[in-house]
């Protein structure tokens, strides 16, 4: 495997709010200072985290923007005066006394790229919030250690090292509506008004990682490969969480995923049970049913259940017409989205608080998560890729290059070293396209059709086939070639001798 | 894989067809098999039973079944197409049906079958072979760029052994019908279609396979036991060295089924609900296009017109230069230059 060693670089500035100010300081207001973490994953690849921070008071216009009521009003006010590039951070400290921040909490994320942290402790204390701000705004260990996942040995990496999706230049959503029995339901779901309303945002946000795609189906007379258990209890039927793993398989088939195109496919179902199985819930490990009635799959999708109400059946006649609530549909399936991405929010300590995305989806600074694993995921695979494949030319000397495979093969080394000196500097947004553009030449240059290397000859048979044909050719060439030396030399001989 | 074609061949396809059976039938959908059969044994014009491939005598067992989906088929089975699926570098026009599209979490399991196996290749089509260099060589290749978590070799054929002694990349296992030096053999005939219907090695795993439901919890010891010598008379072979977990701990699901990892979704995020009155949200500007009629939908008359390619003209090369150079000069050395004059 290649070696490679990653500088990361968070931009973060600090901007104190009058009266925030620790005592402690080393220097007047503006300063600048850098630290640096390592991140080492194996012997070959490390990398190094700088976090260069620049020390500040506050402007006028911030003041006014932080003199509001709420910290939600002040994160939407200082974000229209800040244009943070991607990848940067900025933290306001607010004085200990502030009633910005909630009573309890210490630390606010908004859904930009700003936090509010309430000074007290000095400097020292200080630094301590920063770092588990950057860990939560920017990457952690072992996210970076997630998206190197190939080169970590297989022991040390978690169990969740591999579930996120791999960073890829596109991905296709689908989503499909299972009506297992249509004469009991006439089901009818609004999904492209849903998925303008409250898809696209998530997914305009997310064009800067990939192309989407979004296409979905329905499907009849589809059904789980299990039978649910009725339990008299909550006379409902229950799905127990060991059952879960097998009720993808038998409905994929009918998935008609194959016939999408190339890029990762992620399943979204809604599936609405017979009447006979109705309702139905899924039971977590602790026997608990779960509340939003839904179960995904890593680097697959997302499946949720629909009960339709019990009262409904006893007035109407057969097929009942059901018209499916998309928000409460949505609002499963795009947590599923973001949980298939790994932008879960993990555990936080208590007096952090982070702002909801609300309607965008995705807040800035979990894009900027995305961007750092993807990026430095897609340098460690093009040094990787282009590593084999020259190993693989080195080891096959047959093996034509064609000119179009050497020019993405430059063109992929060139882009990487470029996302490497963006990642050095901080300029996040520049590095990851940069690391896109190589992985599609190194990607295009590896899986060339022309790369075949079909031709191998041992060494004893190339003698078997070669020498029937050369051995009685060459037997007169040889004796005539031995004449004319013969010949040559007696020439040489005799005028010597007449004389 | 099926490598081998002719009607006498039968028992190759009915192999390949009954290890697809039970893929199937423990949980892998049609989008993760690759099947590549080189001849048509159910549609033979010597099939007595047409539509049909069976397994067993007495015509137990049809594994051709009504849903069965053929990746590649008939003369398609090559060797440059099969190491082309397993690498991946296949022209950007195929279909995703016969692609691999595997990533570093996928299990794959590789099954070959032919009739004219021998010490480090096996015949395709009669015609070509690979050898087990060249499959080696796919494999780390596939170990490079991660297209496979675990690989689970078998091999049905003679000599089968010498298949799997190369390989070098990580995480591969390996199950051979035969020992170097041993043919495998086949199991019964059946009278009423007239050639042997199975080979013993697949017969008798097939005979295991089919105890296996998707939730066992059997593993590869019990497999690599399937088919004692008293039964095939060849002897079955396996290599482990090169695979991390120990053969007690790996469930014959891993491979021949498909169990995924499950969560439970415990988080929603909040929606504002839209009122009804909102409007959709109009979309991007589509350029009107007229609907293709069929006929117009390839360039027919420019293709049909079109002037074949010139190939371009390469001198020849040094060693043929030198050859008819050498040979030149020893010819009028010989008989004189004088005779050049009769040549000419």
């Amino acid at each position: 495997a290649a070696s490679a060693q990653f500088q990361l670089t968070v931009p973060i500035a600090v901007v104190f709010v009058p009266g925030s100010v620790p005592e402690d300081l080393p220097g007047p207001l503006p300063f600048r200072d850098v630290q640096e973490m390592e991140i080492s994953v194996n012997l070959r690849t490390s990398t190094t985290s700088r976090y260069q921070t620049v020390y500040r008071s506050t402007t006028a216009e911030e003041e006014a923007a932080l003199d509001v009521a709420t910290a939600q009003e002040a994160d939407a006010a200082l974000h229209l005066l800040q244009d943070a590039p991607l990848g940067a951070l900025t933290v306001y400290v607010l004085p200990e006394t502030s009633s910005l921040l909630p009573q309890g909490i210490s630390v606010y994320v908004g859904k930009h790229r700003s936090a509010l942290v309430r000074a007290g402790g000095g400097l020292a204390a200080l630094r301590v919030r920063l770092r588990q701000l950057t860990q939560v705004m920017s990457f952690t260990a072992s996210s970076i250690a997630a998206a190197l996942s190939d080169r970590v040995p297989d022991g040390q990496l978690g169990p969740d090292a591999r579930r996120h999706l791999k960073s890829s230049l596109g991905y296709e959503i689908t989503f499909s509506l299972l009506n297992p029995d249509p004469k009991s339901h006439a089901v009818d779901w609004d999904i492209e008004g849903a998925v303008n309303r409250y898809v696209q945002p998530i997914l305009d946000k997310l064009s800067l990682v990939a192309n989407f795609s979004v296409d979905s189906q329905i499907l009849y007379y589809a059904v789980l490969g299990v039978t649910p258990r009725f339990d008299k209890e909550s006379s409902s039927f229950l799905l127990s969480a060991h059952s879960l793993p097998h009720v993808i398989n038998p409905v994929e088939a009918r998935l008609g995923s194959s016939a999408a195109s190339l890029y990762p496919v992620l399943n979204f179902l809604l599936y609405v049970p017979e009447r006979s199985h109705s309702p139905l819930y899924i039971q977590d490990q602790d026997g608990a049913p779960v509340s939003t009635n839904a179960f995904h799959s890593p680097r697959w999708g997302g499946i949720m259940i629909y009960n339709v109400e019990a009262p409904a059946y006893a007035k109407a006649s057969l097929p009942l017409d059901v018209d499916v609530d998309m928000v409460r549909v949505m609002e499963v399936f795009l947590a599923q989205l973001r949980l298939l991405f790994g932008l879960s929010r993990e555990e936080l300590p208590p007096e952090f608080l982070l702002e909801s995305p609300g309607d965008e989806g995705l807040a800035d600074w979990e894009l900027d998560r995305l961007l750092w694993a993807h990026t430095v995921e897609n340098i460690a695979t093009v040094s990787t890729t282009l590593t084999s494949l020259a190993q693989l030319l080195d080891k096959i000397g047959n093996i034509v290059i064609k000119d179009d495979v050497a020019s993405e093969v430059y063109q992929a080394v060139a882009s990487a070293q470029s996302a490497m000196a963006q990642l050095a500097t901080g300029n996040l947004l520049s590095a990851f396209q940069a690391s896109k553009e190589a992985v599609t030449s190194s990607e295009r240059a590896f899986f060339d059709p022309s790369l075949l290397h079909l031709l191998y000859f041992p060494d004893d048979q190339k003698f078997a086939i070669y020498i029937p044909l050369f051995l009685p050719m060459a037997v007169p060439i040889l004796l005539s070639l031995a004449k004319i030396v013969r010949e040559a030399r007696q020439r040489t001989k005799e005028p010597t001798k007449l004389d | 894989v099926c490598t081998s074609r002719f009607w006498f061949n039968y028992r190759h396809v009915a192999n390949t067809l009954s290890v697809y059976r039970s893929v199937k039938r423990l949980g892998i959908p049609d989008s993760h098999i690759v099947l590549m059969l080189a001849d048509d044994m159910a549609c033979n014009p010597r099939n007595p039973k047409p539509a049909t491939v069976f397994s067993h005598k007495n015509m137990e067992l049809n594994v051709y079944g009504d849903d069965v989906e053929v990746d590649y088929r008939s003369y398609e089975v090559t060797v440059e197409n099969f190491l082309r699926v397993l690498t991946g570098r296949i022209p950007p026009s195929t279909p995703r049906s016969k692609r691999l599209l595997s990533d570093d979490r996928s299990n794959i399991l590789i099954y070959m079958t032919g009739s004219h196996g021998g010490n480090g290749f096996l015949k395709f089509q009669d015609s070509e072979e690979i050898t087990n260099v060249e499959l080696a060589d796919a494999f780390e290749q596939m170990w490079q760029k991660r297209r496979y978590n675990e690989l689970l070799f078998i091999i049905d054929t003679c000599q089968g052994a010498s298949m799997y002694e190369r390989f070098y990349s990580p995480n591969i296992m390996a199950l051979a019908s035969s020992q170097v030096g041993e043919d495998s053999l086949s199991h019964q005939p059946d009278l009423g279609i007239g050639v042997h219907l199975m080979d013993r090695y697949t017969f008798y795993m097939l005979e295991f396979l089919e105890e296996i439901h998707p939730a066992s919890q059997t593993n590869m010891n019990d497999l690599f036991q399937v088919c004692p010598k008293s039964l095939c008379v060849s002897t079955p072979g396996h290599r482990t060295d090169l695979f991390q977990r120990d053969p007690q701990n790996v469930l014959i699901t891993d491979f021949f089924g498909s169990v995924r990892k499950v969560e439970i979704t415990t988080e929603t995020i909040s929606l504002n609900r839209y009122s009804a009155g909102f409007e959709s949200k109009l979309p991007k500007d589509e350029l009107a296009t007229e609907p293709l009629k069929y006929a117009e939908q390839l360039p027919v008359a420019q293709i049909i017109h079109q002037k074949p390619k010139q190939k371009d003209w390469h001198p020849p090369g040094g060693f043929i230069l030198g050859l008819w150079a050498l040979i030149i000069m020893v010819f009028f050395k010989t008989y004189g230059i004088k005779h050049m004059k009769h040549v000419f």
